[in-house]
């Protein structure tokens, strides 16, 4: 009883409490999101690398049984999807330099020259984001055909780069935007020319945002399907390629096809990560 | 710029108003468009998608930022496994999805193991299943932009304003209702701009789910330009999503800042 000589101080745990179960309940929320968010990934895969029989199975096993590269292989080695991906990466690139070469300017003039009607030009970048991309690319088909560019990747890239332009433009200026002037300006006076300063100083400093801008060009190229199916026929990108073929196509060929147009999301996520938030935030606004 | 976006509307407007066959200026690719059975169908899903995906999608995407907000442990994984449909093309959704809905896929699978009876999700007889297979897609391949655009929304706020309203005793929905939410309209209404009019684009999801059988407008351009080969109807199609498109940015701006004046009186 020697403890009992002293009262003890009541200590209330009851905030201490409610905290930890409130810790508690947001980490079970977080899980269940990102379940909702990696589960339909993570069943892709999985359809995506289970043999032919594995697939006819039911119901089917939720872990990968009948792991097989079956599948995979034959989706890959099926008509036009070699040269889908290579249509794809070469509309992709294109997109990325011509977008840059005319967007990265553009964008440099705005954000430093603060020339007049600026607001309403930003207004406008963002309405011709807006527009859908059939409307433009139904009539374009016929101006490709008639200039006897239809059917090549040089009339994707062309679409492409004007639907990219107004977002690369917005991200490239926000970009010069954060290089301080003063860091030109202090170039400018130690004798470098204008075109000096720029290569030197300010190029450097926009250099990790413009990449994150040329990633989102090329991103933005690879997963648009609309637009290249209708300017394509045979030279088909990877997208246009698996679209068109739906219809007549086996199950396995669409869950395969369906996982290698969503491995390029897994990379450039976790590349962009710290990039999306600055990009949507100062763009936008 | 001009050649790529002025050009090619002046000519689609033109394409919708000429025959294809005589070239002559007619009608008549409108009202081949209005008879044809599908059209009302498209215009009724494509309405009915936009109304009952964008509210869940607020909903959901302020959730989550709020969630993010509270800094759990793993945010920054969090955040990454939520921003990946970001980048994730919405034929690409559609053929995820289409693993879980299919009539072997894995939902059915799970009803089984649960002693149910499978369902066909994705048959044309039932619409209403193919019309929740398709918002789910939708749900969750969309809700990410709205997200990322809320968060960095959020971290504009200074957080005084939230901790002022706190030491004056105001509970936690007391500040989201009046401090939070008010702050974070400016993006919010650019996320709802946006996302209206890339939900009036969404096609390839429905068509990697269903095929045919469930039309959305979009779809339907599609379908007039590359399976019965009229590109003059599909212009015609292209014209009214532009239409629509174009009237409700400018209804939500019309709206949106009325409101704001109101306020500000």
């Amino acid at each position: 009883m020697t403890t009992g000589t002293r009262t003890p101080v009541p200590v209330d745990l009851a905030p201490l409490r409610s905290y930890r179960r409130r810790r508690g309940l947001l980490q079970v929320a977080c899980v269940i999101i990102s379940a909702f968010m990696a589960v339909p990934i993570y069943l892709i895969a999985v359809a995506a690398f289970s043999t032919r029989a594995g697939l006819n199975q039911f119901p089917q096993p939720f872990y990968p049984a009948n792991f097989g590269t079956e599948t995979m292989s034959t989706f890959l080695s099926s008509t036009g999807i070699t040269a889908g991906f290579i249509n794809s990466m070469t509309v992709g690139i294109g997109t990325l330099l011509l977008s840059s070469l005319v967007g990265a300017p553009a964008g440099y003039a705005i954000a430093r020259y603060m020339f007049r009607g600026k607001d309403s030009y930003q207004l406008f970048l963002l309405f011709t984001r807006a527009l859908p991309i059939v409307v433009l690319s139904v009539p374009l088909a016929r101006v490709f055909l008639a200039a006897q560019i239809y059917d090549r990747p040089v009339a994707v890239i062309l679409l492409h780069s004007a639907l990219a332009l107004p977002t690369t433009i917005l991200i490239t200026s926000s970009v010069f935007l954060a290089v301080p002037v003063d860091a030109e300006e202090a170039a400018r006076i130690f004798g470098c020319t204008p075109v000096g300063a720029f290569m030197r100083v300010v190029l450097p400093l926009a250099l990790p945002g413009m990449a994150a801008a040329s990633i989102f060009t090329f991103v933005m190229s690879w997963n648009e399907v609309l637009g290249a199916t209708i300017l394509t026929f045979s030279q088909r990108t990877l997208p246009a390629q698996v679209l068109s073929s739906l219809a007549d196509s086996p199950l396995a060929y669409r869950f395969a096809g369906g996982l290698v147009l969503v491995i390029p999301a897994l990379i450039f996520i976790a590349i962009m990560r710290k990039y999306l938030l600055n990009m949507w935030g100062t763009t936008i606004r | 710029m001009l050649f790529l976006f002025a050009y090619p509307m002046v000519e689609g407007i033109r394409a919708g108003f000429t025959s294809d066959l005589t070239g002559a200026l007619t009608l008549d690719n409108w009202g081949r468009m209005v008879n044809d059975p599908y059209f009302t169908r498209a215009v009724r899903n494509t309405l009915l998608l936009i109304v009952v995906v964008i509210p869940v999608q607020f909903l959901f995407a302020i959730i989550m930022a709020l969630l993010l907000q509270a800094k759990p442990r793993g945010t920054a994984l969090y955040f990454y496994l939520w921003a990946i449909p970001l980048a994730i093309s919405d034929l690409a959704a559609g053929l995820v999805w289409l693993s879980i809905f299919a009539d072997q896929g894995y939902l059915n699978s799970v009803l089984v193991g649960f002693g149910l009876q499978p369902f066909s999700w994705l048959s044309y007889q039932s619409p209403g299943t193919q019309f929740l297979a398709v918002a789910m897609a939708e749900v969750w391949r969309a809700t990410s932009l709205v997200l990322v655009i809320i968060v960095s929304g959020m971290q504009g706020i200074p957080k005084d304003y939230d901790e002022a309203a706190a030491v004056l005793g105001a509970n936690y929905w007391q500040r989201l209702r009046h401090i939070t939410l008010p702050l974070l309209k400016p993006s919010l209404q650019v996320a709802l701009i946006l996302r209206t009019i890339l939900a009036f684009q969404t096609f390839a999801v429905a068509q990697a789910l269903t095929g045919e059988s469930f039309p959305l407008l979009v779809g339907e351009t599609y379908r007039w330009y590359s399976a019965l080969n009229n590109s003059n109807v599909a212009s015609v199609y292209s014209l009214v999503i532009m239409a629509i498109s174009m009237i409700t940015a400018v209804a939500y701006l019309r709206i949106l800042r009325d409101q704001s004046r109101q306020v500000a009186k």
